[in-house]
C-alpha cells in the first residue's frame, strides 16, 4: 500500500528515545481543544499529527502544486481558502487538484500591505496560502501566529517562514510522458520531504504531483519506478 | 379603433450619450469623443462627426478618420441615470412625461397646449427648460403619432421646433429616406428595389408588404404612412429613495463622516423596506469642499443592511484620494429587489456572511479589483482558460468553457501561468536559435533554453511544435503560434510558445 520510499537505517537507542519523546509531544497538543483541518491522505504522513493543525503555519518550498495540494482537503471539506501574492496562479491546475473555485479567494497583488491583508483574511477563511513578497520578520510572524491560533486557521507559506510547524520541500522531480520530440506531459513524481520543527525528524515520501488524473497521490510500488516516457 | 396615435410632442437631445459622458467625467464638451459599444461607435460628439466619424463605424476606422479621437466605453446605465435629472425637470413643467429612451421623451401635447396657449408656446417652454439644464442640442417636434413626432424633432435644426399640422404627418414623412425606419434589412433592401423614400414605401399595397416582409415589415409600412398607433404612456414618477446629508463644516476624518452618515443609512434602508424592497447595489457619492468628489457602486451578494452601508462609506473614503473635507454624502440605490426574494433561511447563511464582510474589508484596503475569484473560461491557452472576477461582482465570462475547444492542451494544466509571458530564447545543440518554418517544421531539436537573465537550462525532453492558428477571421484577435512542452535537466517542466515575436514561457509546471 502506501510505502515511504526513503528507507531509514536501524534506529539506535538514543534515536529511539528521541523518537518516543517526539511521539509523546505530538500527543500532548499545544492546547487542550486543538482543532484539525483535514490533510490530503498523500500528505498526512508527512505532517506532524497527520493533519493540518488549526493555528499553525507551514512552509513549502519549490512547488506551487504542492502548496496547492495542502489546500485540497480543507477545500473539499467545505472550508474557504485564500491565495495571496500569486498573480501567476494557474486556475486550471487549482481546479484539477480538486480545490473548489467557488470557495477560493485570490489577492494577487497585496503590495506592501500583505501582512495586513493576510491578517484580515485569517479572520474569515480557514486556509491562507501566501507567497510573501519579502521575508517576514520574527515580529510579524509571531503576530500572525497569534492571530492564527485565535482564529484556528492555517497558513501555508511559499518559501521560508519563521517557526513553521513543518517545512515541506520537493526534490528528485521526474516527469513522465515526454520524450525527445514526442509525447506530452502526463504526470510527475517527486520526493516530498518534510521537517517538523518540534520533533526535528525528517520524513520523505514519493508522490505523484500531479498524477495522470491531475490529482495528488502516493507512488505505489507496482508503478513506482516507471519513469521512462510513454511511447504512442 | 384609431389608426393614428395621439398628438405628441417629442423632445430629442442630440448625442445624449456623449453629453452624459462629458457631464459624468467633467470633460471638455468640444473635444472629439466617441463611445464604443460591441466594437462599433455608438455615439460621437459633433467635433468627431465633423471629422467624418459616424455611428455604427468600427473603432479602428473612426480612429483612422480622426486621429485625435478620444475613445471610451459606452455605458447605457450612465445614459439612463443622467437622463433622470432631465425627466425630473420636465415633469415640473409638463404632466405625464413618457421616456422613450435616454435622450428622447414624448408628451401628449393637448394639455400643455391648452395650458401654455398653443403648441408652439408649449414647445418653446420645453426648449427653454432644456436650455436651463444646459442642453443646447435639444430639439422639439410636434406631430400625430410617436414616429412622426420623433422624425420632426430630428429634422429640426439646433434649438429649433418643427410642428407638423394635424393630419399632414404622411406628407411630412414622405420625402425622408427609408433608413430612418431604423431597420438595417429594409434600409438595405428597399433602395435596391428602387424605393428610396418613406413616401415610396408607403405607396405599396399593405397586403403585398405584409406578404413579403412579414408582420415587422407591415408595422414599419404603417409607420412610413404616418399611421403610428403607439401613444405616450406617462411614467409614474419613481419614489425618491436617495438620501443625502450635508455637513456645514467639512469633515476630513473617515470616522466622523461614517458617524454622520449613520442616520441617513438607517433612513435609506427603512425607506426601501417600507416599499418591500431591499438594495443589492448601492451608489455612494461624496462632494468635497473644493468641488471634487468620489462616486462608486458597491455590490452585495445578498442585500445591504444599514451598518453595511456605513461600512461602504468608510471604505470608499479610505480608498478615495480626497484632498479636502467632505461636505455632502449621497446614498442612492443602484439595484433593488423585492424583499421576498431575499428572505434569509433559518440555517446555513452564517459563515458566508462573515467571509463577505472580511473580504470587503480587504477590498477597502486594496481597491475593488484587489480581491478576486477565479472562474473557468473557454480558450486554447491556459491564460485564456481562466477569468478573474472582483469579489462581489456577478461573473461575466466572455467565452463559455463548456463547448469543446479543439487544440487546447490536455491536462495537467500548469500551476503557474504567467500573467505577462516571460521572453526567452531556445537554442539547439550548436547554440543556434530554434525556429519553425511556415510548414511547421522545426529547424533543429531544441537543446537549451536561455532566460532573459542569461541563465541556461539544458532540455532533456521536449515535444512540439503544436500549431495554433486561431481567429484568423478577426484582425485584432488573430493569433498564430507554435506550442511546446519541455523538461529541463532539473526536472522542471515548461510550456513554451513560439510566435512571430520570438519565444515565450507561458507556463511553468511547478
Amino acid at each position: 500500500m502506501f510505502e515511504a520510499v526513503a528507507v531509514e537505517p536501524e534506529p539506535t537507542r538514543a534515536e529511539l528515545v528521541k523518537d518516543l519523546q517526539a511521539r509523546i509531544r505530538r500527543m500532548q497538543r499545544s492546547r487542550l481543544d486543538t482543532h484539525e483541518l483535514p490533510a490530503h491522505p498523500a500528505l498526512s504522513p508527512l505532517l506532524p499529527g497527520g493533519a493540518l493543525m488549526a493555528g499553525s503555519a507551514y512552509a513549502v518550498t519549490g512547488s506551487t502544486t504542492l502548496a496547492l495540494g495542502m489546500l485540497q482537503a480543507p477545500s473539499a471539506a467545505g472550508a474557504w481558502c485564500a491565495v495571496v501574492g500569486m498573480p501567476d496562479l494557474g486556475v486550471g491546475a487549482v481546479a484539477g487538484l480538486g480545490i473548489d473555485l467557488e470557495r477560493l479567494v485570490l489577492v494577487p497583488q497585496p503590495g506592501r500591505q500583505w501582512l495586513a491583508v493576510v491578517s484580515a483574511l485569517i479572520d474569515v477563511v480557514s486556509v491562507v496560502l501566501v507567497r510573501p513578497p519579502a521575508s517576514p520578520g520574527e515580529a510579524a510572524a509571531s503576530r500572525i501566529a497569534a492571530r492564527l491560533r485565535r482564529r484556528e486557521a492555517v497558513l501555508v507559506a511559499i518559501g521560508e517562514w519563521p517557526r513553521a510547524t513543518a517545512a515541506l520541500a520537493i526534490g528528485d522531480s521526474s516527469w513522465t510522458g515526454l520524450g525527445a520530440g514526442f509525447g506530452r506531459l502526463t504526470g510527475r513524481q517527486v520526493t516530498v520531504s518534510s521537517t517538523a520543527s518540534r520533533s526535528g525528524r525528517p520524513a520523505a515520501r514519493r508522490l505523484w504531483l500531479p498524477g495522470p488524473d491531475q490529482a495528488l497521490s502516493p507512488v505505489t510500488q507496482n508503478i513506482g519506478r516507471r519513469s521512462s516516457p510513454s511511447v504512442h | 379603433m384609431t389608426e393614428t396615435g395621439a398628438r405628441l410632442l417629442v423632445l430629442w437631445v442630440a448625442d445624449w450619450p456623449v453629453i452624459a459622458y462629458v457631464r459624468e467625467h467633467r470633460g471638455v464638451s468640444g473635444a472629439p469623443l466617441a463611445l464604443i459599444g460591441s466594437g462599433v461607435v455608438q455615439s460621437c460628439s459633433a467635433a468627431a462627426r465633423a471629422e467624418g466619424v459616424r455611428r455604427g463605424m468600427r473603432q479602428r476606422e473612426a480612429q483612422s478618420r480622426c486621429p485625435g479621437l478620444r475613445v471610451s466605453r459606452h455605458d447605457p446605465g450612465l445614459d439612463a441615470r443622467a437622463f433622470e435629472e432631465v425627466l425630473t425637470a420636465l415633469e415640473a413643467v409638463l404632466p405625464g412625461v413618457h421616456p422613450v429612451r435616454p435622450g428622447t421623451v414624448a408628451v401628449r401635447v393637448r394639455g400643455p397646449a391648452r395650458f401654455y396657449g398653443g403648441e408652439r408656446a408649449a414647445a418653446l417652454r420645453v426648449v427653454a427648460t432644456a436650455a436651463e439644464l444646459g442642453l443646447p442640442g435639444a430639439r422639439v417636434g410636434v406631430a400625430d403619432g410617436l414616429f412622426a413626432a420623433e422624425q420632426a424633432a430630428r429634422s429640426a435644426d439646433a434649438a429649433g421646433i418643427v410642428i407638423v399640422p394635424p393630419g399632414e404627418q404622411a406628407a411630412f414623412l414622405a420625402p425622408l429616406p427609408v433608413n430612418v425606419l431604423g431597420d438595417p434589412e429594409l434600409g438595405g433592401l428597399l433602395p435596391r428595389l428602387g424605393i428610396r423614400t418613406l413616401g415610396g414605401f408607403a405607396a405599396l399595397a399593405p397586403g403585398d408588404v405584409a406578404a413579403r416582409f412579414g408582420p415587422d415589415g407591415a408595422r414599419l409600412h404603417a409607420l412610413a404612412g404616418g399611421r403610428d398607433p403607439r401613444g405616450a404612456a406617462p411614467r409614474i414618477p419613481p419614489r425618491e429613495f436617495d438620501v443625502r446629508v450635508g455637513f456645514e463644516t467639512a469633515l476630513d476624518r473617515a470616522d466622523q463622516v461614517a458617524f454622520g452618515v449613520r442616520g441617513i443609512a438607517d433612513a435609506f434602508i427603512a425607506g426601501l423596506l417600507a416599499q418591500r424592497l431591499v438594495c443589492t447595489a448601492v451608489r455612494i457619492e461624496f462632494t468635497t469642499e473644493n468641488g471634487d468628489g468620489s462616486d462608486r457602486v458597491w455590490l452585495h451578494p445578498r442585500s445591504f443592511t444599514a451598518a453595511e452601508v456605513v461600512d461602504r462609506v468608510r471604505w470608499q473614503l479610505d480608498g478615495a484620494d480626497l484632498r479636502s473635507g467632505v461636505t455632502e454624502v449621497r446614498i442612492r440605490p443602484d439595484a433593488v429587489d423585492p424583499a421576498g426574494a431575499h428572505e434569509r433561511g433559518l440555517w446555513g447563511t452564517g459563515p458566508d456572511e462573515g467571509v463577505h464582510s472580511g473580504l470587503s474589508r480587504v477590498q477597502g484596503m486594496l481597491g475593488h479589483r484587489g480581491v478576486l475569484t477565479a472562474v473557468p473560461a473557454g480558450g486554447r491557452s491556459p491564460a485564456e482558460r481562466q477569468a478573474m472576477v472582483p469579489w462581489g461582482d456577478r461573473p461575466v465570462v466572455a467565452r463559455d468553457p463548456t463547448p469543446p475547444w479543439p487544440g487546447a492542451l490536455p491536462p495537467p494544466a500548469p500551476a503557474t501561468v504567467y500573467a505577462v509571458p516571460r521572453p526567452l530564447s531556445v537554442r539547439d545543440a550548436h547554440d543556434r536559435p530554434v525556429t519553425v518554418d511556415e510548414r511547421g517544421a522545426l529547424s533543429a531539436p531544441p537543446a537549451v533554453m536561455v532566460s532573459q537573465t542569461g541563465a541556461r537550462r539544458r532540455l532533456t525532453a521536449w515535444a512540439g511544435p503544436w500549431p495554433l492558428d486561431e481567429r484568423w477571421w478577426d484582425a485584432r484577435e488573430a493569433r498564430t503560434a507554435s506550442r511546446f512542452q519541455a523538461v529541463d535537466a532539473g526536472g522542471e517542466a515548461w510550456l513554451l510558445v513560439l510566435d512571430a515575436e520570438g519565444w515565450w514561457a507561458h507556463g511553468h509546471y511547478d
